[in-house]
C-alpha cells in the first residue's frame, strides 16, 4: 500500500469536514474492496476517511411498505434480520450470498453501491427492486444510479446514508458465482410488485441495468417461460477469463428463469 | 504518519501504534509476535488471516490495524484456556483435521463461528462445508475438518 493519512469520522458532518480538507480523500465503509485494490497500488488516496465510528450510518427500519438499510449495515446483519427475511426475503438471500461469513461480516450496502463494482450483489437489488438511493444531499432512482463500470450519479464527496426498497408482491435472485471470489459471473434480481415488474442484472455489463424486454413478457405472465427464450445482445457485456460475453449473455436468461422460478414458488 | 490505539487482544489490553496503513495481521504478527494468525493470499479469499472482532470472524488482512481501535480481538492464541484446548481446536485433533496445518488457525477461527451463529441448531454437514466457503486448505479435502465442526458444535451447544 502506499502511504495515506488514516482518520475516523464519528458523524456525517465530521466525514464531510475531513473530507472538504483533503487533497485526494476517500471514504471507506468496510474496505472489503478498497483494501485489496490499496493493497496492489492501484488507488493512491493521499487520505482514508472511516466511516465505521458513524453511528446513524448502521440500522434496518422495515414499514408496511418500505425496507430501509442505513450504509453502514453490514451484509450479514441484513441476511439475518427477519423482518427483511420476512418482506424482501430475496434481498436477504442476495446479502447472505455476498463473498463469504467473513466478508458479510465488514463489507456493507453502502461500501458496495458507491463502488458500483460489476459484480458485486446488491446493485442487482437495487435495479430490480427498484431501490433509492440516499445521500446527504439527495434521493438518486435506481435508473439513475449506475453510470458505468465503477461509475455512480454520486459527486465528488456526497455520501450515501441509506437506500430503502419498495416491498414487492413477489421477488427472486439467482446468481451464478465465480467459484473462488463468489462475485457475480451474472446475478439477477426479478421482482413484481403490482403491474410494475422489474429485471435488474449484476455481473454482466460494465454496471447493473435492466432488460425491458423481459419486464414487459413478465408482466403478461409472471413466469419462468416468459423469459426462457429471450435473450439479450452479448456485444456490449464483459468478457474475462471466467466468462465470454457469449457466456454471460446466455447465463442472463438461464439466471432471469430461475429467479422468476424462486419468486413464485 | 502513524496512528496511536487501545485494543483488547486475547484478554489483554494493548496500547500501540502502527502507521497508517499497516494491516491488522502484520501488526498481530511483527509487532506482537502472534505468529498463529496467517497470511496465505492476502487477497481476502483464503481465510488463513481469519480473527474475532469484537467475536465475529473477520479476514485480518483486509483489515487495518486503525480499524480495530477500541475492539475486542481473539487469535488462535487466545483460544486455549489455562492449558486446555477450545472444543474446536480438541476436535480438529482428534479428527485429524490437518496435514500441513497452514490454514488451521482460520479454520478454527472461522469454524467457531459457524457454530455460534447457529447457537442450539443441529449442524448438518451442508451447512459446514457451505459455510467455510470463505477457508481454503489445500490438503486435505476437507473431509476431516468437516466432521471436526460438527463434533465440536455438539460439545460447544453442551457447553
Amino acid at each position: 500500500m502506499y502511504e495515506f493519512n488514516y482518520s475516523k469520522a464519528s458523524s456525517v458532518d465530521e466525514a464531510k469536514t475531513l473530507h472538504g480538507k483533503s487533497e485526494d480523500p476517500k471514504f471507506m465503509s468496510g474496505g472489503m474492496t478498497l483494501l485489496p485494490t490499496l493493497k496492489q497500488r492501484l488507488a493512491q488516496p493521499s487520505d482514508v476517511i472511516d466511516l465505521a465510528g458513524i453511528g446513524e450510518l448502521v440500522g434496518i427500519d422495515v414499514t408496511a411498505d418500505t425496507v430501509t438499510i442505513k450504509a453502514m449495515t453490514p451484509h450479514a446483519v441484513v441476511a439475518a434480520n427477519p423482518d427483511i427475511q420476512k418482506a424482501i426475503p430475496a434481498l436477504a438471500k442476495l446479502a447472505g450470498g455476498i463473498g463469504d461469513p467473513m466478508v458479510r461480516n465488514r463489507g456493507t450496502i453502502g461500501g458496495s453501491l458507491a463502488n458500483s463494482d460489476p459484480a458485486a450483489d446488491y446493485p442487482a437489488a437495487v435495479m430490480g427492486l427498484n431501490g433509492t438511493i440516499h445521500t446527504d444531499k439527495r434521493e438518486i432512482a435506481a435508473d439513475d444510479f449506475f453510470e458505468g463500470l465503477f461509475e455512480t450519479a454520486l459527486e465528488e464527496g456526497e455520501m450515501i446514508t441509506s437506500v430503502s426498497f419498495p416491498i414487492p408482491d413477489k421477488a427472486g435472485y439467482m446468481k451464478f458465482p465465480n467459484p473462488a471470489s463468489r462475485y457475480c459471473i451474472v446475478g439477477v434480481m426479478v421482482s413484481q410488485k403490482g403491474s410494475d415488474v422489474r429485471v435488474g442484472v449484476t455481473g454482466a455489463g460494465g454496471c447493473a441495468f435492466r432488460v425491458p424486454e423481459m419486464e414487459t413478457a413478465l408482466a403478461a405472465n409472471f413466469a419462468p417461460e416468459a423469459v426462457a427464450e429471450i435473450s439479450i445482445p452479448d456485444g456490449d457485456l464483459n468478457s474475462d477469463i471466467h466468462a465470454s460475453s457469449e457466456y454471460r449473455a446466455h447465463l442472463v436468461t438461464v439466471m432471469a428463469k430461475r429467479a422468476v422460478a424462486e419468486a413464485t414458488a | 504518519m502513524t496512528v496511536k490505539f487501545t485494543m483488547t487482544i486475547n484478554g489483554k489490553e494493548v496500547q500501540g501504534e502502527s502507521e497508517d496503513r499497516t494491516l491488522l495481521v502484520q501488526y498481530l504478527r511483527e509487532h506482537l509476535g502472534l505468529t498463529g494468525t496467517h497470511v496465505g493470499c492476502d487477497t481476502t479469499q483464503c481465510g488463513c488471516c481469519t480473527v474475532h472482532v469484537d467475536g465475529l470472524p473477520m479476514k485480518s488482512c483486509t483489515m487495518l490495524t486503525a480499524q480495530a481501535d477500541g475492539k475486542n480481538i481473539t487469535t488462535i492464541e487466545g483460544l486455549a484456556k489455562d492449558g486446555e484446548l477450545h472444543p474446536m481446536q480438541a476436535a480438529f485433533r482428534e479428527n485429524h483435521a490437518l496435514q500441513c496445518g497452514f490454514c488451521t488457525p482460520g479454520m478454527v477461527m472461522s469454524s467457531i463461528g459457524i457454530v455460534d451463529r447457529h447457537k442450539g441448531e443441529t449442524l448438518d454437514e451442508k451447512t459446514v462445508r457451505h459455510e467455510l466457503e470463505g477457508n481454503i486448505c489445500r490438503c486435505t479435502g476437507y473431509h476431516n475438518i468437516v466432521k471436526a465442526v460438527l463434533s465440536a458444535s455438539e460439545v460447544m451447544n453442551k457447553g
